[in-house]
């Protein structure tokens, strides 16, 4: 799955808030609130699944090399945030949906051949 | 966090720097001098003229070297306003002048600008002589020179120290000033080290070490320390990453490095840290680790990681 792809087939309301990022192949997703945890435990190129909507979790997504951050709970979105993902070239989607529905769709997503 | 070149003085003590000016400075370093005066004896009409042709608006009265008044504009207009322009300075000047001492430090100054709402003060020696005028602008100007000699200094030790400290070739070294609770800056020290990292073409999973590493102890001074410094050297296969604060020190260590053991309280939590997961994640990532610290004295974390 493309980070591009990752609105559409996860068939939840996705909204993109920040869509400046170079394309690629997503390998897997983490889902957590403790940044150093996400620092500890994330994958490259994985997606962070997360409520952590403010600048730290892009630091903390760069830093690890994660390609997207999907904020749940319709988390409101700092503009600060967004700019520093602009800055580091992290996507950024929003979404009602809970961290263990998106979790569970990403995983099977990630799966699908 | 594009590579702009670090100030001469750092933003976290710059205000610092302002008040050792203030205190290093003295009244007479900032006053005017000599001091146009009139005596008491000079009609009101006389004074006004002063302060036209010298372009002041405020003129100490002198009688035998002693100041004994001021007459400042609104005396003036007010004079003007009554008929009373013909009259004495020294019946109509204000006897309760504050004035200050020569050698009082320009900080003490700026405190009865603000105490006595004055446009000026009369400077008086030792002695109780009237040898200068100092004004809110005479302040300002003294303070600029005075900073622009600090900028200058700190750049030509920096461009001094620069010089002595390069690294050789395939070496990088970068230094970062830490702030306790500064958010919004943090993480900019291990993003500018991971950059730096990447540049010297050390493999992206030792990168994503040192930056764990480094991130983790650059956010342990945000939120811990009363702040402090973080710095990366690299080169010759090794990676040093060196976090050292001024405090207030990990009472017991051992607890500090048990994983889930934290003292962030509530609202750092809630950002996502304070997980008591930051000392253990910068130890499980380094070849090498070593803290120093204890109740009441900084905190020393060396770790190495070697590529």
């Amino acid at each position: 799955m493309l980070i591009s792809e990752l609105e559409s087939s996860l068939g939840i309301g996705m909204e993109v808030a920040q869509g400046d990022y170079s394309d690629r192949e997503l390998s897997t997703g983490y889902a957590s609130d403790l940044l150093s945890d996400v620092m500890a435990n994330a994958k490259a190129d994985g997606v962070l699944v997360t409520v952590q909507a403010h600048k730290n979790a892009v630091a903390v997504a760069s830093l690890v090399g994660l390609a997207a951050i999907v904020v749940c709970n319709s988390r409101p979105l700092p503009d600060d945030m967004i700019s520093s993902a602009r800055a580091e070239g992290v996507a950024v989607f929003r979404t009602p949906a809970t961290a263990f529905e998106v979790s569970g769709r990403l995983w099977a997503g990630l799966r699908r051949p | 966090m594009d590579g702009m070149a670090p100030l001469p003085i750092s933003p976290e003590t710059g205000p610092q720097v302002v008040l050792e000016i203030l205190y290093r400075l003295k009244v007479r370093d900032a006053m005017s001098s000599p001091v146009i005066t009139s005596s008491p004896g000079d009609s009101m009409r006389e004074v006004q003229y002063r302060m036209r042709d010298n372009s002041i608006t405020g003129v100490p009265i002198v009688e035998n070297g002693r100041l004994i008044g001021l007459v400042s504009m609104g005396l003036v207009i007010e004079a003007l306003d009554s008929g009373r322009i013909g009259q004495k300075a020294g019946e109509l000047m204000t006897r309760t002048v504050i004035s200050l001492e020569d050698d009082m430090p320009l900080a003490f100054a700026t405190t009865y600008f603000n105490r006595y709402k004055f446009g000026r003060f009369p400077v008086l020696d030792r002695d109780g002589r009237l040898v200068g005028i100092v004004c809110a602008s005479d302040i300002i100007r003294a303070l600029l020179v005075a900073m622009n000699k600090e900028v200058e200094r700190l750049e030509e030790r920096l461009a001094a120290s620069a010089a002595s400290d390069r690294p050789p070739d395939g070496l990088a070294r970068l230094s970062f000033q830490v702030t306790r609770f500064d958010f919004e800056n943090a993480g900019k020290a291990s993003a500018e080290f991971k950059k730096a990292l990447k540049g010297l073409g050390i493999d992206a999973a030792i990168v994503r070490r040192a930056a764990v590493a480094s991130y983790e102890l650059e956010l342990n001074e945000v939120i811990h320390s009363d702040g402090g410094s973080i710095s990366c050297l690299a080169g010759a296969g090794r990676i040093e990453v060196v976090a050292e604060d001024r405090g207030p020190g990990i009472p017991d260590v051992a607890a500090a490095m048990t994983e889930g053991f934290s003292t962030a309280n509530e609202w750092i939590r809630s950002l996502g840290f304070g997980a008591g997961m930051g000392l253990p994640n910068a130890k499980r990532v380094s070849d090498e680790f070593a803290i120093d610290s204890g109740k009441g004295r900084g905190t020393l974390v060396r770790v190495v990681i070697n590529y």
